[in-house]
């Protein structure tokens, strides 16, 4: 029976359906809406492909259908599924005179091709012509088309046309025509720079549009080159201030907001134009003081405004007055419950801290609650500021705060990110080498595998040279609490390749240096980690290196070397070796080992890895051998490039580069540049060069002393992230460590503090309790832990003037470190200091408790949509009881409803039967209500809402489409919800 | 740029509507889109609307069962992209009335038609309803 009734709606239908498409249509759209998993999604889709491949290509489809087909293949591929069978008629759908059909063939186009494709060429021609066409929505339509598949070949097919479409009568095309211009100066600079002009004239058209839209592209050329477009601060600025007085229609006010969008916009270009140019932003002040007073703080885009606000006062020549109206804001955004409120402050005072460092300090608290919030991209922001505020007073906490979250995250992308923050900030403010070598095994321990090699070769160059001062017992000791250190880390399980590498190292140099340790027991940790990582092919040869390195000093030494059994065992399998890096280090140790000690000496000098070597390269000194075999009737040397015959590996590189430089030149998408190389060079000659060349290591770790000129080379490219921390270092707040009175203080408050934490941790529960309710009285809890924290981050709540002790760390690294060791004895007290510290804040669960009722105080945290939704809810239900129709207020009421009675709704669709004119009704009625409702509950809501939901709409949809065979079930609840209800 | 791409997905991490601004292969979209509803879908009201994610960070928003997520680029104002999001599904809610992800699913094409006129480049260049609906209603008057 139900059967029965399914198939005459059917038939009642024919085969168009309720929407104006098919019932196949909806039936695919039904069933996709209904699977519940994302295998059942691709089993539908994937016999959707099947279907269409079956039916696209059959002769004389009508073009309506075509369509369809044409957004089955749109759905195809946006559920990840391969429709390039398909793109050749969304192709010549953009042929099609109909304007639907045209433009969904040049939406599909944009949505399957980038803009190298083949088809491409296609579809320029249809361009060109589109774009000439009477029917201004076909020319817009083209000019779509033309910002998603130009690329910098066809530029010159399109671009006289879209310059004379600046001109067009139409706001529309105007616009289009710009977005345009922006879109081929992002492909080819040089293909529009003659017609920057252009920008500038729109930027007075008339309408409104046109002007906003113009700002992109003109923002873009301002970030490259501000200085020409100096002269346009002043219109700037005047459109600026006629936005914010409501000049523009009402059309573009959004929340009561006139036109944010295009606030915010011209807002970062004002930014642009005023960074350190004073008179520019003297012309600004006003404007943006205005914005800042206007700014409905209330509502999430009045934020947003007043955030960009914010963004440019911190970019601008500082004014003070605005200065303090951006602190004022940005104090507001930390006390709020929002979390993105709160995002957005921390994100805002990273930009103030560079103009006034002093505002940091009163928020101190709210920085560590964001700080300790299990909210990932609250923290992940917070330690952005911190890192901006990071000196040599506050590094360690910050940086063992860092790694700490290291290890707790999962997310490898960001692990490297904040590895290498981890590493930048210790490199510049370490306080001691100590403290600089523990953080850096930690950091490797964690994160080896992500961060960059050449933080590896640092790290052993620094070993190596000590801090830079001619201190060598200090540099020893360094060396020697490295050793320890790495003796103490061996033992764990799974390092990571990187770090281990350098521990060989260091064991190889390092490791009997100060007689500590015997060879016999650091050449068996050696073996250890040579047999433990036996698949680390680089591992074992910096093993087996460090090794020989070790048998060495002590035969210079004039100890006898007992080489130990597993260490035998070990070089014997290693000269068997597959890889002839490790076999040739085997056979060189066992060379060395069987040496006299004034040979080794000369070959391994004790400690001579920052010696420079001298390469004498023309090898004269073998001079008389060769002098010797030629009079003994040995061929002379005839130099490669004399050589006869075409056999030379090198030649046959060159050409094919000069070849693949040529193919760069041209538009050869397929081109497999390497082909011709394997097929042309004899393989004889193939598999040497092969051998050869992609052998990287053995350069730097084959010979000992190299090893540390790599890291010298790489130097070079290491202090690039660091000339970019030159802002950073400049920055000045809080107090240095080294004064000695700081860290008496501070380690007063702690020592009474201690004793204030056992007795608070007793009470954290009450305080807890008292949290939840007040959140608004931050002064009333804030626990010991976090004035510490807070004190050791910030540099404690008294702020005194200690610029000429700080102003020693501006200068460079080395000199910073230097002066730190002319202050021995008082560093020795910081750092004791920082473990004392260290130990207060061990338990960090504990801060995480106290962290925890701050969230639970958020929760209420009030979204404004979420508190109007609610209000929404009320009304609505107020209004529905009044047309009578009970619990019609929400998509899933009705579903419950239909679903338990059927018959029901069936008789509900038999009334809006003629589904296809219906809809157009249900719109045209829509609109209508829209209006309506905009003038009849404006009083009661705000604007965002007037047009709400409205149930007898939302009724009749569901009714239309039931009757199409998508029936509400327990399968798709959510299909009918209303977004916005 | 500013806007890299904007998607559409339900509760259940099924794509409704995917925009991108950039072109990326079948493979990194599906493998992206994954990834990103995972991380939004694991999060809790009261965290903030916006997860980084690789080189981008993601403004999400979530209306009905239909999570608007739009990765945008670092130096972006999340808040005012936040605030686009709700300004696209006004815009849609004044053309389907009541919009909710069926009318989206069976109007797949219009939902990119708004979405055109909206953003060009991947930048917000109109955000007036009545300019961003006009030629959607001239379109479906003349066909």
């Amino acid at each position: 029976m139900e059967q029965l009734k399914t198939i005459g709606r059917e038939l009642a239908m024919g085969s168009q359906g309720g929407f104006g498409q098919s019932k196949e249509f909806l039936e695919l759209v039904k069933s996709i809406g209904e699977a519940r998993s994302k295998a059942e999604e691709d089993r539908i889709v994937l016999h959707e492909i099947e279907t269409l491949k079956r039916r696209i290509s059959e002769p004389d489809i009508p073009k309506r259908k075509m369509k369809e087909f044409i957004i089955r293949l749109v759905y195809i591929e946006m559920l990840g599924h391969d429709a390039s069978f398909g793109y050749i008629h969304a192709v010549k759908m953009t042929h099609d005179d109909t304007l639907l059909l045209k433009r969904t063939g040049y939406l599909a186009v944009t949505l399957f091709l980038n803009d190298d494709h083949d088809l491409i060429i296609l579809i320029v021609n249809t361009i060109q012509k589109d774009l000439k066409s009477d029917n201004y929505l076909i020319v817009c339509a083209a000019l779509n088309a033309v910002c998603r598949l130009i690329n910098d070949e066809t530029i010159p097919a399109v671009l006289p046309q879209v310059v004379d479409l600046l001109n067009h009568q139409k706001e529309a095309v105007r616009k289009k025509a710009i977005m345009a211009l922006h879109r081929f100066y992002h492909k080819s600079p040089s293909s529009v720079s003659h017609l920057f002009s252009n920008f500038r004239k729109r930027l007075c058209d008339n309408d409104p549009g046109v002007m906003g839209a113009t700002l992109c592209p003109l923002f873009d050329l301002i970030t490259v080159d501000v200085n020409t477009y100096k002269d346009l601060v002043l219109s700037f600025v005047s459109i600026l201030k006629q936005v914010a007085e409501r000049r523009l229609p009402k059309g573009y006010d959004y929340h009561q907001m006139p036109a944010p969008f295009i606030q915010i916009r011209l807002l970062k270009i004002l930014a642009l134009l005023g960074s350190g140019d004073k008179l520019a932003s003297e012309k600004m002040y006003t404007v943006v003081g205005d914005i800042f007073r206007k700014c409905d703080s209330t509502s999430n885009i009045g934020n947003a405004v007043l955030y960009e606000c914010i963004c440019c006062v911190s970019s601008i020549y500082p004014n003070p007055k605005l200065l303090e109206a951006a602190a004022e804001v940005i104090s507001r955004f930390l006390k709020s419950d929002s979390h993105n409120l709160k995002y957005m402050g921390i994100d805002a005072l990273g930009r103030l801290i560079k103009i006034s460092p002093e505002i940091a300090e009163q928020h101190q608290l709210a920085v560590i609650d964001c700080l300790e919030d299990p909210d990932d991209t609250l923290k992940r922001k917070t330690f952005e500021l911190l890192y901006k505020m990071t000196k040599s007073s506050n590094v360690e906490v910050i940086v063992d705060r860092m790694i700490d979250y290291m290890i707790s995250i999962n997310d490898n992308h960001y692990k490297t990110y904040i590895a290498s923050r981890c590493v930048e900030l210790a490199e510049q403010f370490a306080p001691s080498n100590h403290w600089f070598i523990q953080t850096m095994n930690k950091v490797f321990e964690h994160a080896g595998d992500l961060v960059n090699v050449k933080v590896a070769h640092n790290l052993m160059r620094l070993i190596a040279e000590g801090f830079g001062e001619d201190d060598d017992a200090a540099d020893s000791q360094l060396r020697s609490s490295a050793v320890e250190s790495y003796l103490r880390i061996i033992g764990e399980p799974k390092l990571p390749s990187v770090f281990l590498q350098v521990i060989c190292w260091v064991f190889g140099e390092y490791g009997t240096a100060d007689g500590k340790y015997s060879a016999s027991y650091i050449t068996g940790k050696l073996c250890d980690v040579a047999e433990a990582y036996s698949n680390d092919e680089t591992v074992k040869a910096y093993a087996v290196t460090a090794l020989m390195k070790i048998y060495a000093f002590e035969i210079a030494s004039g100890r006898k070397v007992d080489m130990l059994p597993e260490c035998q065992s070990l070089v014997e399998e290693l000269s068997a070796s597959h890889s002839t890096d490790l076999q040739q280090r085997a056979y060189e140790l066992q060379a060395v080992v069987s040496l006299d000690a004034h040979a080794v000496e000369i070959i391994m000098p004790l400690d001579a890895s920052c010696e420079d070597i001298e390469i004498d390269k023309n090898l004269s000194f073998l001079n008389s051998y060769v002098q010797q075999s030629l009079e003994n009737g040995a061929q002379p040397y005839i130099p490669e490039s004399e050589r006869s015959g075409t056999l030379d590996i090198s030649n046959f590189r060159s050409q094919d580069q000069h070849e693949a430089s040529m193919h760069g030149l041209k538009f050869e998408a397929y081109e497999l540049p390497k082909a011709p190389v394997t097929s042309r060079i004899p393989p004889a000659s193939v598999a040497p060069s092969a051998e050869l060349v992609p052998v990287p290591e053995p350069s730097y770790s084959r010979e000992t002393h190299q090893v540390a000129s790599v890291p010298s080379i790489s130097d070079a490219g290491s202090t690039e992230p660091r000339l970019k921390l030159d802002g950073v270092r400049r920055v000045v707040w809080g107090k240095p460590t080294y004064s000695s009175p700081t860290s008496s203080t501070s380690n007063a408050s702690q020592s009474t503090s201690n004793g204030v934490t056992q007795v608070d941790s007793a009470a954290n529960v009450n305080s807890k309790a008292r949290k939840t309710h007040d959140s608004r009285k931050p002064e009333a809890e804030i626990t010991p832990e976090k004035q510490k924290l807070a004190a050791s981050l910030f540099g404690g709540p008294s702020k005194t003037e200690k610029r000429p002790t700080s102003a020693s760390h501006k200068v460079t690294k080395a000199s910073s470190h230097a002066a730190e060791k002319s202050q021995a004895p008082k560093a020795a007290v910081v750092s004791n200091q920082a473990t004392l510290e260290k130990i207060n804040h061990q338990p960090p669960p504990d801060l995480l408790d106290l962290g925890e009722p701050t969230v639970t105080s958020s929760a209420p945290s009030v979204d404004p949509f979420k508190q109007l939704e609610g209000l929404l809810d009320t009304t609505q239900v107020t209004s529905t009881v009044n047309h009578g129709a009970v619990g019609a207020t929400e998509a899933p009421d009705i579903m419950a409803l239909y679903v338990g009675t059927p018959a029901g709704g069936q008789s509900s669709s038999a009334e809006n039967s003629l589904p296809s004119n219906s809809y157009d009704i249900n719109l045209t009625s829509e609109l209508s209500n829209l209006t309506s409702g905009t003038t009849n509950a404006g009083a009661t809501l705000p604007t965002q809402f007037t047009k709400g939901p409205n149930p007898k709409d939302a009724l009749e949809k569901d009714a239309l489409v039931r009757q199409m065979g998508v029936t509400p079930s327990s399968q798709n609840p959510n299909l009918f919800s209303d977004l916005l209800g | 740029m500013g806007i890299r791409f904007i998607l559409m997905v339900n509760k259940q991490g099924q794509t409704r509507l995917a925009q991108y601004y950039e072109y990326l292969t079948l493979e990194e979209r599906r493998a992206l889109e994954g990834e990103i509803v995972r991380k939004c879908l694991a999060r809790n009201e009261q965290q903030c609307s916006f997860v980084e994610h690789r080189n981008y960070k993601i403004v999400y928003r979530r209306y009905a069962s239909l999570f608007f997520l739009v990765g945008v680029d670092n130096d972006e104002n999340e808040l005012a992209i936040l605030e686009f999001i709700h300004l696209l599904v006004e815009t849609m809610d004044r053309h389907f009335g009541n919009v909710c992800e069926l009318d989206i699913m069976f109007h797949l094409e219009k939902a990119h038609f708004m979405l055109e006129e909206m953003v060009m480049n991947g930048c917000i260049v109109e955000t007036s309803k009545t300019n961003i609906l006009q030629p959607i209603q001239l379109m479906e008057k003349t066909s």
